[in-house]
C-alpha cells in the first residue's frame, strides 16, 4: 500500500472508533465527563473500568460514527475542554496509581474562534506537560488518524502503538502539498515525504509497536488487550521516579 | 565566564560584529507560513567583506512613512511614526535585553532528516542568507543583575519554525539551567513545527516540554516572552509552559493561523483577534509589555523571584 493509500485507509468511513475500542476492550467502563471549568468536550471520550481485573483510565477521541453522531462528537476535533478534562482524569489515575490508556483518532485539534478564545495553545501545552510527567503508566495507541499537537496532547506516554493503515504526522499531506507547494494535488507525494505511515514511523523510533489490524476482527480486540494488559503489568512493576525518567529519555532521543 | 561584549544599542561602531542597521532593513515577513512560500533566495555572498548597500531611511511596513534608519534603530525597531513593531531577529532580541551574553550550542546543526525534497537546499540558503545554523540562539547572560538562560529564536529562518536544531536547542538550555539552577528567559517567534522535518518536528514539542516541566520541577523560574507570531507546534509547547507568560504588544498569538481558521469556519475574523491583547483579556497571558520597556520588566520580576531576599 503506498502511504497515500494508508491516508485514506485511515480516514475510512466504518473504520473503528474509540468507543468501539473501549466497548471491546475495557469491561465495565464508566464515562467520566467534563473539564470542571467550561463544559464537557464529547470529541474526548474518557472514563474508567477494567483490562484484565485492572482498572484502568480510558481517554480515547471520538470521531463518530453516523453523521449525526460525528457532528455531536465535533468530527474528533478537540477544544481546549477536551484536553482538559484529559488532564483532569489523567491526574486522578496518577492519585490511585491507575494506567492512563489513550485511544487517538484525530486530523487535529479543532480551530476556530472558541477554541482560541479557550486558550487551545495552553490546553495541548498543558496536556503534554502534565502527561509527560505523570507518575503512573500511560500507553497511547493510534487508532486511525495521529494529526499533529492535537494528537500528541494524548501521546506523550511511555509507549506509542500505532494499528497498521494508522498514520501520524506534524501536518495533513493536503496542508503540506499547499503550503509548501502551494499544490494541493501533489498530496500522494506529501504522504511519502512525512513519512507518516506505521512503518515509518517505528523506523524512526517515534512508536514502539505496530499492530496488525486483522480486519478488526474479535481476535483482533482479544490481542490487543492482552498486550496492553500485559504492558501495564510490566509497567506497573518500575518505580514512579523511574517510569518518569524512562518516559523523558523516550522523548529526549528526537 | 562572560565573553564581555558591549553590544549597545545606542553604540555606533561599524566594527560590531552584529550589525544592525543591516536587520532593521530587512523586509519583515508578516504571514505565518510566508518564509514557505517565498520564492529560493538568490545567491548572495556570504563574505561579510561584501559591500552592503546602506540605506538612509526606509518605508516602515505599518504607515508607509519614510523613517530615517537612526530613529528606527533608536526606538528598539519600533516605528517612531504609526508605532508599528518591526521583527527583530534572535541576536538583537538578546541584545537589546541583556547586559551580558555568552552564547552557548552554537555548534548544534541538524540537516535533512527525512530527506525532505529540496529541504537540504532550503536550509543552505537559509544558513548563507543568514549566516545562522537554525532559527534559535541560546546562552547565558545578565538580566537586571540576575544570571539567567536565556533562547531566543529567529523570524528569519522559516519563521521560527521548530525543526530538530531548535527543539535541541531550547531542550539544552533547559537542562542546563536545571543543573546551573539558572531561571530561563525564552524569546518566543515562531510560526509553529518545520513540516519538512515531520515526525521528528513533532517530538520536539514533547522532547521541549519534558524539559520545561524538569525545571519547573527544580523550583526554577521560567518567563516566556511571546512575540509576533507565536502559533502552531511552538505555541502549544514550551510557548505556554512558563510560570510567566509575557506577551508583546500586537503579538499575534494563537494555536492555529488565522487564515486557517477562516477557512474553515468560512467568516472573517473579528478585529484584533488572537492579538496579544486578546490574549491577556482572555486569560492566557500575564501581561503585555512594550519593546522598550521589556528588559525593565524582566528585570523587575527576575529580581524579585532570584535576586536576594532581606528577611
Amino acid at each position: 500500500m503506498s502511504a497515500y493509500e494508508i491516508v485514506l485507509k485511515s480516514r475510512e468511513k466504518g473504520r473503528p472508533t474509540a468507543v468501539k475500542y473501549i466497548s471491546n476492550i475495557v469491561e465495565g467502563f464508566i464515562e467520566l465527563h467534563g473539564d470542571r471549568r467550561f463544559a464537557d468536550d464529547r470529541a474526548i471520550v474518557a472514563g474508567v473500568g477494567y483490562i484484565e481485573g485492572m482498572p484502568v483510565t480510558v481517554i480515547g477521541i471520538e470521531k463518530g460514527d453516523d453523521t449525526n453522531d460525528k457532528i455531536a462528537h465535533n468530527f474528533g476535533c478537540a477544544h481546549p475542554e477536551g484536553y482538559r478534562k484529559a488532564v483532569r482524569l489523567m491526574k486522578e489515575a496518577e492519585k490511585f496509581r491507575r494506567p492512563v490508556l489513550c485511544f487517538v483518532d484525530t486530523s487535529g485539534a479543532y480551530c476556530g474562534i472558541g477554541a482560541e478564545e479557550r486558550g487551545q495553545s495552553e490546553a495541548i501545552a498543558m496536556s503534554i506537560l502534565d502527561m509527560i510527567r505523570l507518575k503512573t503508566p500511560t500507553l497511547s495507541v493510534i487508532i486511525g488518524e495521529g494529526g499533529s499537537g492535537g494528537a500528541l496532547g494524548l501521546c506523550a506516554a511511555d509507549e506509542v502503538w500505532i494499528t497498521e493503515t494508522s498514520t501520524y504526522s506534524v501536518i495533513s499531506p493536503e496542508g503540506c502539498a499547499s503550503i509548501l507547494w502551494k499544490d494541493s494535488s501533489r498530496v500522494a507525494e506529501a504522504s511519502e515525504c512525512l513519512k507518516m505511515t506505521a512503518d515509518d514511523l517505528i523506523a524512526l523510533g517515534a512508536v514502539e509497536r505496530v499492530i496488525p489490524e486483522d480486519g478488526f476482527s474479535e481476535g483482533f480486540y482479544r490481542k490487543l488487550k492482552a498486550d496492553v494488559a500485559e504492558t501495564f503489568r510490566k509497567l506497573k512493576k518500575i518505580p514512579a521516579d523511574t517510569l518518569v525518567e524512562n518516559r523523558y529519555r523516550r522523548f529526549r532521543k528526537f | 565566564m562572560f565573553a564581555a561584549q558591549d553590544r549597545s544599542f545606542d553604540r555606533g561602531d561599524t566594527e560590531l560584529k552584529f550589525d544592525f542597521k543591516k536587520f532593521f532593513f530587512r523586509k519583515p515577513k508578516n504571514e505565518l507560513e510566508g518564509s514557505e512560500n517565498e520564492q529560493p533566495a538568490k545567491e548572495e555572498p556570504k563574505s561579510s567583506d561584501a559591500a552592503i548597500p546602506e540605506k538612509l531611511a526606509e518605508k516602515c511596513e505599518g504607515c508607509g512613512q519614510i523613517v530615517l534608519a537612526d530613529e528606527f534603530k533608536a526606538n528598539y525597531g519600533v516605528c517612531p511614526k504609526c508605532g508599528h513593531y518591526r521583527k527583530i531577529d534572535a541576536r538583537a532580541r538578546i541584545e537589546m535585553c541583556l547586559d551580558e551574553f555568552e552564547e552557548l550550542f552554537s555548534e548544534e546543526e541538524s540537516g535533512n532528516i527525512l530527506d525532505f525534497p529540496g529541504y537540504t537546499e532550503k536550509l543552505e540558503q537559509l544558513r548563507a542568507k543568514t549566516g545562522e545554523k537554525d532559527g534559535a540562539v541560546c546562552g547565558v547572560g545578565m538580566l537586571g543583575g540576575v544570571k539567567t538562560a536565556v533562547f531566543s529564536m529567529d523570524y528569519r529562518f522559516t519563521m521560527g519554525s521548530m525543526g530538530h536544531t531548535v527543539g535541541e536547542k531550547i531542550t539544552k538550555i533547559f537542562e542546563y539551567a536545571t543543573e546551573n539552577r539558572l531561571p530561563v528567559v525564552g524569546f518566543v517567534l515562531s510560526g509553529g513545527a518545520r513540516m519538512q522535518e515531520g515526525i521528528i518536528s513533532l517530538m520536539q514539542m514533547a522532547k521541549t516540554s519534558a524539559a520545561v516541566a524538569k525545571h519547573g520541577e527544580a523550583g526554577l523560574l521560567y518567563i516566556s516572552v511571546l512575540t509576533d507570531p507565536t502559533t502552531g507546534g511552538v505555541s502549544a509547547s514550551f510557548a505556554f509552559e512558563a510560570d510567566i507568560i509575557m506577551a508583546e504588544k500586537g503579538a499575534l498569538i494563537g494555536f492555529a493561523g488565522p487564515r486557517v481558521i477562516e477557512q474553515t469556519i468560512r467568516q472573517k475574523l473579528p478585529e484584533g483577534f488572537q492579538r496579544a491583547e486578546f490574549i491577556e483579556q482572555k486569560g492566557f497571558a500575564d501581561l503585555i509589555v512594550e519593546r522598550r520597556e521589556m528588559k525593565e520588566k524582566l528585570a523587575a520580576l527576575l529580581k524579585l523571584h532570584c535576586g536576594e531576599v532581606i528577611a
